[in-house]
């Protein structure tokens, strides 16, 4: 019978608007102020009897706690006030020593049940409510030294390649020095090397036994080097605090090394700042044969087992930079693993190591650059050091059992948070050089207030308006069509807050322009029957007709759109992409809820009843 | 109802499309556009206050004196202020800034001043030039597929139309583009690509259906029936962002401007670029015809949801 839906039809439309009830709900309740301490290294959170202390300090100081809460790793204050925020974490960092984060935060106060169903509101904007400020500085000194290492491995498998023997590197400062056993030797290489690294400036020095060669990158050359580290390490920055684009962070540079990295909501400061901050690297190299010369060859000892340790080669196969994607998942035992996929030049080298060395072992190596802040008095003064150091450790030690391609995965690591860490650096990229945090603050809105308060006015009015415009021209039918836009507007949210979005002015506006053009479809729909009631059908034909005749039009449009969305989401980065899944999220719920929301109001009104009249 | 000869009209509209491409192209190579912070970087200037000032009487007075692009922040407590202005850094804005604040009678002392560089990177800009072109050569092959190769160029052309126009508005006004514009921009091409496929689709319909062997005639039409639909589309969203622009506040002004130029420029494109193109690549019904068969298998689909 025309318009009539079968019932599993309107329960699927029950479904959908309950499950975008809930995940759109959240955004009805407003976070909290907090501050949350969790543990820099291990998985254990501060005692109870520390929290205790803190807890009286932060009454002693007039701050009005709401509640706290002892989750797995961390803790979290919840305070009554926002203003209260910045005074209580540097009183309780002061209580604490180096191996806890204290950080701000905006603690969930969406109730249990909805916690429970992972519902969370959407995170308000840089610009609407501000969040947190970190500066950064890039380790320029590192960078340059990274270079070098980089360099004089190449270097050697030059030499190596062009059988010219060499008894030493050493690097230093801007300086990598070859030692020789003779200058025939050290004259040969040099004409080899100044062909491939024109960077350097190249002299000689004749020492005791050898002869050696220094040379010296030029200072056009560092400089090129530091731009071009804090540049990558911009990029890295956006793509590791926005994988997605909906994040809305701003990541910018700062005068010649400092990197500015600004994040909404500032929902868990100590994870971000983790994730930030981290320079986990990956090295894959070769274990030592028992014969092999000492200076091809470098001791490491395990990172869950510091007595354990094994001599790997000096070279390296290949770096994390080569892994083009990498996710975390879990082995038959329910140990966390990474999953590698490599990229075309990093698979080669993989396979050629691989292939001619199957029965040796392999090792994955950890490299995380860190800071020690140590605080010295110093005339009076209390001066802040920051000491640079590197971290290395074997994560795995594994025989080859036969040539490894582009994809492998590695186990060995100690949780699942680390897995998933390792994982999003991998294909977030590693930065070029360290960095280490100078400042953390919590910023204020970047719209004033009255901007705030304007853009929401007008943002109503608009949609009141296009409520307004549909009733007057559709009657019946533009009341229909209004409520699937509400339900469009409820779905979009949902989504967006599953998505993990946050919300700007701009994207307010963003969903509102959607609105307007998402009645599109029913315009289409409803100008269509109209045509058809004047070509003289019956009315139940003429309501089957008009869905049915637009449908065409309305697919190939927005088909067409998706596709350039779907484009631009998979080239695109940053806010081109957030806008891309914002749009096509747009053009799918506004088909739906416009092509079978509205036709299932039809249906019930309409369908299968003797109708005399169009209110249309 | 009444039936405009939309056809007809086509020389004028070629000529006025023409005039406003040329313009369009003439301030886009002379002025360029005016970028926004969020592409050029600019100036960070922190300043810390004795007493909590007003945010918005900070921006008011930076603005006032002619700073661009000015937003102004508090940062960490509520007596420091974090501003970022759209000016090429020198050792002098900092102390000018401060003393600028000081004219109020406040309490204020540069903290630091310093060049901050564009939040989108060279990455960004490279990758969404690339994005779209690959994006619009996909449409095309759909278009082509789904329609004719002829409908294709159309769509195509009246894009590049569109996205020129709304460009040359914003360089000739000097208009700010950031990348809330760009989202914008992106926007319109959602929007007018989807007004050329409704009226394509309707142009396909007539021709199958109609024994009129006469283009304009079967262009006109299919226009003439869409045009209801066209005009309500338009309007409900041209209701929304005009309500922004009037309403909305410094925020959302070139957003709505790019967005209602973009729509009104879409609107005309979709009846006078990507229409009158057909007319002028000699569409005829012959070209729609072998797809009798593809036909026949749409309307099997159309099984309604």
């Amino acid at each position: 019978m025309l318009n009539r839906y079968p019932l599993w039809k309107y329960l699927l439309i029950v479904f959908v608007l309950t499950v975008g009830l809930i995940y759109s709900l959240p955004n009805l309740f407003p976070a909290d102020p907090a501050v949350q301490i969790s543990s820099a290294r291990s998985e254990t959170p501060i005692s109870a009897q520390q929290r205790e202390q803190i807890q009286s300090a932060l009454s002693e100081a007039g701050i009005a706690i709401r509640a706290t809460e002892v989750s797995d790793n961390a803790v979290l204050i919840r305070l009554e006030e926002s203003d209260d925020q910045l005074v209580a974490r540097e009183l309780i960092a002061t209580m604490l020593d180096d191996d806890y984060v204290v950080a701000i935060n905006l603690a969930e106060s969406t109730p249990a049940w909805l916690q429970s169903l992972a519902a969370s509101p959407m995170t308000l904007g840089l610009d609407l409510r501000g969040g947190v400020h970190f500066l950064l500085e890039v380790d320029m000194d590192a960078a340059v030294e990274q270079r070098l290492e980089v360099n004089a491995s190449a270097m050697r498998e030059l030499l190596r390649g062009e059988r010219i023997r060499y008894r030493s590197t050493d690097i230093d400062g801007q300086t990598i020095t070859l030692t020789f056993l003779n200058a025939e030797d050290r004259n040969a290489a040099r004409s080899r090397i100044s062909r491939d690294f024109p960077d350097f400036e190249y002299s000689t020095r004749d020492a005791g036994r050898g002869a050696s060669l220094v040379m010296t990158m030029s200072d056009q050359a560092v400089r090129e080097l530091q731009d071009y580290a804090v540049n990558q390490n911009l990029t890295t920055l956006r793509n590791r605090v926005d994988e997605l684009g909906v994040a809305e962070p701003m990541v910018q540079r700062q005068g010649p090394d400092q990197i500015v990295v600004e994040l909404p909501g500032v929902q868990d400061t100590a994870s971000a700042k983790r994730v930030v901050g981290a320079t986990a690297n990956l090295e894959f190299r070769l274990e030592a044969r028992p014969d092999t010369p000492d200076v091809e060859t470098e001791p490491f000892s395990f990172r869950n087992d510091e007595s354990r340790t094994a001599d790997l080669m000096r070279d390296v196969i290949i770096t994390g930079d080569s892994v083009s994607n990498a996710s975390r998942s879990f082995d038959e035992n329910g140990r966390p693993q990474v999953n590698i996929n490599l990229d075309g030049t990093g698979g080669t080298l993989m396979n050629r190591a691989t292939r001619t060395n199957i029965g040796r072992n392999m090792a994955v190596l950890f490299i995380e650059h860190n800071t020690r802040t140590t605080t010295v008095i110093e005339d009076g003064e209390e001066i802040e050091i920051r000491e640079p150091y590197v971290e290395r450790g074997l994560i795995s030690l594994a025989t080859i059992q036969s040539a490894l391609g582009n994809s492998f995965r590695i186990t060995g690591l100690d949780s699942p948070t680390e897995a998933a860490d390792l994982a999003l650096l991998l294909r977030s990229g590693s930065l070029a050089a360290p960095i280490y945090f100078v400042q953390e603050r919590t910023i204020g809105p970047s719209l004033g207030q009255e901007n705030i308060d304007r853009g929401i006015m007008s943002v109503t009015v608009g949609l009141l308006l296009v409520v307004l415009f549909m009733l007057v021209r559709y009657k019946v039918f533009g009341l229909f069509a209004n409520i699937a836009l509400t339900i469009n507007v409820i779905l979009l949210i949902a989504a967006m807050s599953i998505l993990g979005a946050t919300l700007t002015m701009p994207g307010i506006a963003g969903i509102v322009l959607t609105v307007g053009m998402a009645i599109d479809a029913n315009v289409l729909i409803f100008e269509r029957i109209r045509e058809e009631v004047r070509a003289g059908l019956s009315i139940q034909q003429a309501l089957h007709a008009g869905y049915e005749r637009a449908f065409t039009s309305i697919l190939d449009a927005n088909l067409t759109t998706l596709l350039v969305a779907s484009v631009l989401f998979s080239i695109g980065s940053g806010p081109v992409k957030g806008f891309a899944i914002t749009l096509s999220l747009g053009i799918m719920i506004s088909m739906f809820t416009a092509l079978v929301i509205t036709r299932a109001m039809i249906n019930l009104t309409h369908g299968g009843r003797p109708v005399k009249k169009l209110w249309i | 109802m009444r039936q405009f000869n939309f056809m007809g009209q086509r020389r004028l509209a070629y000529f006025i499309s023409g005039v406003m491409l040329l313009i369009s192209i003439g301030s886009l190579a002379v002025q360029q556009l005016n970028l926004g912070l969020d592409f050029t970087g600019g100036t960070l200037v922190e300043v810390r206050y004795d007493e909590t000032p007003s945010l918005d009487g900070v921006r008011q007075s930076l603005e006032n004196a002619g700073f661009r692009d000015v937003s102004v922040q508090t940062f960490g407590t509520s007596t420091e202020v974090l501003i970022r202005l759209q000016q090429a850094f020198d050792p002098e804005v900092g102390a000018e800034v401060v003393s600028l604040l000081r004219v109020e009678g406040a309490g204020v002392d540069l903290v630091r001043a310093e060049f901050v560089g564009a939040q989108v990177g060279e990455q960004l800009r490279d990758q969404s030039g690339l994005g779209l072109l690959l994006a619009f050569g996909m449409v095309m092959i759909y278009i082509a597929f789904r329609f004719q190769y002829k409908f294709a160029i159309g769509a195509l052309l009246s894009q590049f139309h569109d996205m020129l126009i709304v460009l040359g508005v914003l360089s000739l006004f000097q208009l700010e583009f950031d990348l809330t514009v760009l989202a914008a921009l992106l926007a319109v091409i959602g929007y007018s690509l989807n007004d050329t496929i409704v009226i394509y689709d309707r142009i396909r319909e007539t021709i199958r259906k109609s024994r009129v062997e006469d283009m304009p005639t079967i262009i006109n039409d299919a226009i003439n029936q869409t045009l209801s639909r066209t005009l309500t589309t338009s309007i409900s969203t041209l209701v929304v962002l005009v309500a922004l622009l009037i309403l909305g506040g410094d925020m959302l002004q070139n957003f709505s401007i790019a967005l209602i130029v973009g729509v009104v420029v879409g609107t005309f494109s979709s009846v006078y670029v990507a229409s009158a193109l057909l007319l002028m690549l000699k569409l005829e019904r012959k070209d729609l015809i072998p797809m009798r068969k593809d036909d026949a298998e749409a309307e099997g689909v159309d099984e309604l949801p």
